[in-house]
């Protein structure tokens, strides 16, 4: 067993209407920004945008880092196939997220933020606008001077990356940046910035309700709180679920599955498929201490029956990495390439099938050169499907 | 005078001629004009004084800003994995039967433009399409046509 629990526990507190949130926002803005970042640093919150770095921390050294400007920004560019919480958290409970960053910027020290909303969602703007406007007046009969502003994108996956976000916002090629440094210390504008995900923002909120206490006891160590899951594919209740961390893959696929479901991917095209026979073993949540398949996720959940072909599956994939990749470095452009016309030369018999253990050398060479997550994350779908369905990827 | 050129200074007047508002000013063109002509970038380069180069290559970067001519309506419809698995080629073809095109083409009155895009986030009511702005989902042929009917309606008057 790799966590202390297996059970799928649902739970409600991010669409939950809080009424009071100009009180709580209030209320929190008359914290020492030290409490702020002891309250989330032990509610254990970790970036639900897929990564996970524990957002108490990322709050922390920025506010540590030297520089008088500083940037909060909201991650609205939600791109990977899949993922579909982000949209209905801004549509439904805006002011969480808002509320979030105005307690960030008093953290910090900013006095203007972003939100980064991708294009594909321009349908949002308006009625985004409208909450902003009401929240800069609270915000000012607080004495509170911090603005908000939307920045648009324009149709690239990639700059979801933080540092390719920051390029895409000061008017350059969405190309991500080397790393270190990290935003905390030089982000937008060479300035050192909080970069959140939506649904961290709306989880603080609930922290900043309900006390990290209430947090923590949701999940199981290492993985607390609950977690929006975007569930799709072939399932009778596709939908957005906010279930705690920690459950077993299997439970998951008795909730939501067809009866039929033969692989589930977790975390979208740049996370894991899990065939049937490793539902069990696997959990959903970050690594813990004990043995045991743990997956991260930001969320997506896609299922897969028996109709399904898993070489279809990659092939869609590959075509979506081999557009999204950014071309800056070369193992990623030309990796994503080659891994997407190998599989259909194998398929096509012009390659023999051993040809598909020297794509997964290359997806390896792609892990540790690429220079940033899209790269090294083609890995992991290609390798997870090659290796439990390597038949049909031959037949 | 081009009417680009009104256009364009209105909007370094609006966003400034800093390099951060490329984006909104090139994404302001677009929302008139539907593409970006190189005639267009040429002007957004000489009014925020940047490199033509530069602009064009922060433009041709993302998907969402076109180059080439497109029409007064662009459909995308989106071939990401549930939405590819749950019928998006019926709805491709109900489209190209309907306005006589293929995908990637515009028709002859520059009414519509036929694209595919990469996951529009609604994998939950596969599958899915933006009309410019505007979302549609849990598309069936029957539904894409009589979206389709209206907007021809609307444009024909």
């Amino acid at each position: 067993m790799a966590f202390d629990t297996y059970l799928l526990k649902r739970a409600d507190f991010i669409f939950k209407d809080e009424e009071d949130w100009k009180n709580i926002l209030t209320r929190t803005l008359k914290l020492p920004p030290n409490a702020i970042i002891n309250e989330l640093m032990s509610s254990e919150l970790k970036g639900r945008g897929g990564a996970g770095f524990p957002t108490g921390l990322k709050w922390k050294l920025t506010a540590e880092a030297p520089g008088n400007e500083k940037y909060i920004i909201c991650n609205a560019d939600e791109g990977e196939p899949g993922t579909f919480k982000d949209r209905e958290i801004l549509t439904l409970v805006p002011h969480k997220v808002l509320t979030a960053m105005a307690v960030c910027a008093h953290v910090i020290g900013a006095q203007q933020g972003y939100i980064y909303l991708r294009g594909e969602y321009k349908y949002l703007v308006e009625q985004l606008n409208q909450a902003i406007d009401e929240f800069h007046t609270i915000c000012q009969s607080l004495g509170c001077q911090f603005t908000i502003r939307i920045f648009l994108g324009s149709g690239a996956y990639i700059c979801g990356e933080e540092t390719a976000l920051f390029e895409s916002m000061e008017g350059k090629r969405g190309e991500p940046r080397n790393k270190p440094p990290y935003p905390t210390q030089v982000g937008y504008k060479n300035c050192p910035t909080v970069i959140n995900n939506v649904e961290t923002l709306a989880h603080a909120f609930t922290i900043f309700k309900y006390g990290a206490k209430k947090f923590y006891d949701l999940g199981v160590q290492y993985s607390r709180g609950s977690k929006l899951f975007s569930v799709s594919g072939d399932t009778p209740k596709p939908g957005i679920y906010e279930l705690e961390l920690g459950m077993s893959l299997e439970d998951f696929v008795n909730e939501f599955g067809d009866g039929d479901t033969k692989a589930v991917q977790v975390g979208g095209a740049s996370g894991f498929l899990v065939p049937r026979k490793k539902f069990k073993a696997t959990a959903i949540g970050y690594k813990g201490k004990l043995s045991g398949i743990s997956l991260p996720t930001g969320g997506s959940m896609m299922l897969f029956n028996s109709s399904r072909s898993m070489y279809n599956v990659l092939d869609n994939y590959l075509e979506f990495f081999r557009e999204e990749s950014c071309g800056q470095c070369t193992p990623c452009r030309v990796g994503c390439q080659q891994l997407y016309q190998g599989i259909k030369a194998v398929k096509r018999g012009e390659k023999p099938a051993g040809y598909l253990d020297k794509l997964l050398k290359l997806t390896e060479t792609m892990k540790l050169t690429a220079k940033c997550g899209l790269g090294q994350s083609v890995a992991n779908s290609f390798s997870s499907i090659v290796e439990n369905f390597r038949e049909e990827m031959i037949y | 005078m081009n009417p680009i050129n009104d256009l364009i200074k209105q909007l370094t007047e609006q966003h400034g001629r800093k390099r951060e508002s490329l984006l909104p000013i090139l994404q302001g063109v677009i929302e008139q004009e539907k593409y970006l002509s190189e005639y267009a970038m040429i002007e957004i380069a000489r009014a925020m004084d940047l490199p033509t180069a530069e602009v064009y290559g922060t433009a041709t970067f993302y998907s969402f800003m076109e180059h080439r001519k497109a029409g007064t309506y662009i459909i995308r419809v989106c071939k990401t994995i549930t939405c590819s698995m749950k019928g998006k080629n019926q709805i491709l073809q109900t489209i190209e039967d309907m306005l006589k095109i293929s995908l990637g083409e515009t028709t002859p009155d520059g009414r519509f433009s036929l694209l595919q895009t990469n996951c529009l986030g609604w994998c939950h009511k596969a599958p899915a399409m933006l009309i410019n702005d505007e979302v549609f989902t849990d598309l069936t042929p029957e539904k894409v046509r009589e979206i389709l009917k209206t907007f021809l309606q609307t444009t024909q008057n």
